[in-house]
């Protein structure tokens, strides 16, 4: 075997004994992991370190070597306008987002796993929320930028037509209505996905603890409060950590709907949009990767800080 | 509570479902037709826009612009040859098809190897490494904009579809869900007799397992597909030449050029949305069942 004489050059037989924690064929871990180890350390762990590495640097991303600035950059980033603004509109977004979609998903996910109501054509239903999950972000972006048009649109024609409206709306020049809009269409895309997930962590829930509830007496408020919520703790987890991580770097929606600036005003433009134009656009690759760095912390502590919060909460139980 | 006068004589299941019927046909029916007609309209608005754009695509510009259309038209033809006038949208369809094939095929072998080597061998550092894989799926790493072109310019691939294709041999989520999946459905035993006759261990895992796990493999390789298929980020700042361009970037090209060409671009973002819609309305149940399959492991 090419894997076990290349482990014996390089180690000779003791070493390979201690790699091989007690396993005759030990070494074939090591060897059935490495291209994946390989290219994860290429693509994603080395970019990934030298973006944090170059956030203390100045470089334009051109021929001239990058040069070591120390935390320049860092106070820059702190008192930097616009990227207060852009974290500011993101958790905004991503508010209007994920409650909702939180209320949706486990709200829809009980009613259609109720053992009582046994809703009729439940996996329908299941199917198209869900349906919205799967196609394309950008082309999605795209879709809502011409249903929302202010002269073109499907909506106010919609709107109009039903007497809600009596003349178009600039959907897209509005702040409010522009942050909606992406928050919308976030909760359009995600709710169903959500909702799928808790429904797999109700249905993992043993019936004989309903029917104790049932024998009790327990209303249905106190069913979902006593048996499910505890019961879908993982679920729970899961969706609120996916959806921290997701919607403090979600870019292809405001990107596409904004053209790319996060107009109006700035007030649609989110972390991901402002470091993407920053690096690529304005060839700024020092100034960029510490918007990615700042981000990286930010994300790092709210995934923490979920973590912490959902344990205590979700311990109460 | 009138059913308890029951309570005493009966059997558990029996009462249960006495307690059922008896909800089921007195206080709820006018909560059960509220709760319908809430669903069916979350249903109506989970589908409208694919709607308007279904009806969009196939009506002319001037119509799109005028008046709230509801019934499918005649211009779909019309607007589509339009629309290839400028946008190579079957070349992006190629490209697309192209990139998501081997970028699944890659990551579910590669997947399935690197689970394999984590489910069933013992080696220093296991432990260590498989925590890397997870950590690598909590932070977030496909945006590292400055490092990533670093790479893609020293490997020479930038403009180039490889590099959103062989990225996909380290995807995290398919060694954490499939690493589980064998240790549960290949057993030590198997792995053993199969050495007694002189199987070697790559011969083992390749046919041997792979098959074994086929059944996991494709679920989350419709996934993978499917994320490989939406992805937007990456191609835009990696081709940028049009006859490399995938379908995110071509729906996004005609809305470039065709600006206020309503039908026109409305056939594009419909091109772009509608192999995954088919593909969906076959076998929905599988790939429901598929994420379900994947979350239990929570």
């Amino acid at each position: 075997m090419p894997g076990t004489t290349q482990l014996n050059i390089l180690g000779g037989g003791t070493l390979l004994n201690k790699l091989r924690a007690g396993d005759k064929y030990g070494q074939y871990g090591y060897i059935f992991i490495a291209p994946f180890f390989l290219v994860l350390a290429v693509f994603t762990l080395f970019p990934m370190l030298y973006t944090l590495w170059l956030s203390f640097n100045s470089w334009d991303g051109g021929t001239i070597p990058a040069k070591f600035i120390g935390l320049e950059n860092f106070g820059e980033l702190l008192s930097d306008k616009t990227f207060r603004q852009c974290l500011a509109n993101t958790v905004i977004i991503w508010l209007g987002n994920v409650i909702p979609q939180m209320i949706f998903a486990i709200g829809l996910a009980s009613i259609l796993t109720d053992r009582k109501t046994q809703v009729k054509a439940a996996g329908f239903f299941r199917a198209i929320f869900y349906l919205p999950n799967l196609v394309t972000m950008a082309s999605v972006g795209l879709l809502f930028y011409y249903i929302l048009d202010w002269q073109a649109g499907s909506l106010n024609m919609l709107l109009m037509k039903l007497n809600v409206l009596s003349e178009p709306f600039y959907w897209l020049q509005d702040v409010t209505a522009t942050r909606g809009a992406i928050s919308f269409t976030l909760w359009w895309m995600w709710f169903g996905y959500s909702m799928i997930i808790f429904m797999a962590g109700i249905k993992a829930i043993p019936d004989d603890l309903y029917e104790a509830a049932d024998v009790d007496g327990a209303n249905r408020w106190q069913t979902f409060r006593h048996i499910t919520i505890p019961g879908i703790k993982g679920s729970i987890m899961y969706n609120i950590v996916t959806s921290v991580i997701g919607g403090l770097t979600i870019f292809d929606i405001p990107y596409v709907l904004t053209n790319g600036v996060g107009a109006p005003l700035d007030k649609a433009y989110t972390l991901v949009m402002y470091m993407y134009n920053m690096t690529i656009k304005n060839m700024n690759y020092g100034y960029g990767a510490t918007i990615y760095a700042g981000m990286f912390v930010i994300v790092v502590i709210c995934v923490a800080i979920t973590f912490r919060l959902l344990d205590k909460k979700l311990a109460n139980n | 509570m009138s059913y308890s006068a029951n309570y005493s004589g009966s059997t558990a299941k029996n009462l249960n479902s006495n307690f059922y019927t008896v909800k089921k046909k007195g206080r709820f029916s006018i909560g059960k037709t509220i709760l319908y007609i809430f669903l069916i309209a979350l249903g109506i608005i989970c589908f409208l826009p694919f709607y308007f754009m279904i009806i969009n695509c196939t009506h002319s510009s001037v119509d799109i612009a005028q008046k709230l259309l509801l019934i499918p038209g005649l211009e779909f033809l019309e607007n589509y040859r339009r629309m290839t006038l400028l946008v190579p949208i079957w070349t992006g369809m190629l490209n697309s098809i192209v990139i998501a094939v081997s970028a699944t095929v890659l990551s579910g072998y590669f997947g399935a190897l690197t689970s394999f080597g984590f489910a069933k061998y013992k080696f220093k550092g296991k432990e260590f490494l498989f925590a890397i894989v997870l950590g690598s799926l909590i932070v977030p790493q496909q945006i590292a904009l400055a490092g990533i072109s670093e790479v893609m310019y020293s490997l020479n691939l930038m403009n180039n579809r490889l590099a959103l294709i062989i990225p996909a041999i380290a995807n995290p989520a398919m060694v954490f869900f499939t690493r589980y999946y064998i240790q549960a459905a290949v057993s030590d035993s198997v792995l053993e007799s199969a050495r007694m006759d002189g199987c070697s261990e790559f011969r083992i895992f390749n046919s041997i397992v792979i098959p074994m796990i086929i059944p996991s493999l494709a679920t989350m390789s419709i996934f993978t597909f499917i994320g490989s298929w939406n992805s937007y980020l990456l191609p835009l700042f990696i081709l940028n030449t049009q006859e490399k361009f995938t379908m995110p970037l071509m729906a996004a090209l005609a809305k470039g050029v065709y600006q206020n060409d309503y039908g026109a671009v409305y056939s594009a973002i419909a091109m772009s949305m509608l192999p995954v819609m088919i593909v969906f309305s076959f076998c929905s149940k599988y790939i429901i069942g598929g994420l379900t399959a994947g979350a239990v492991k929570e």
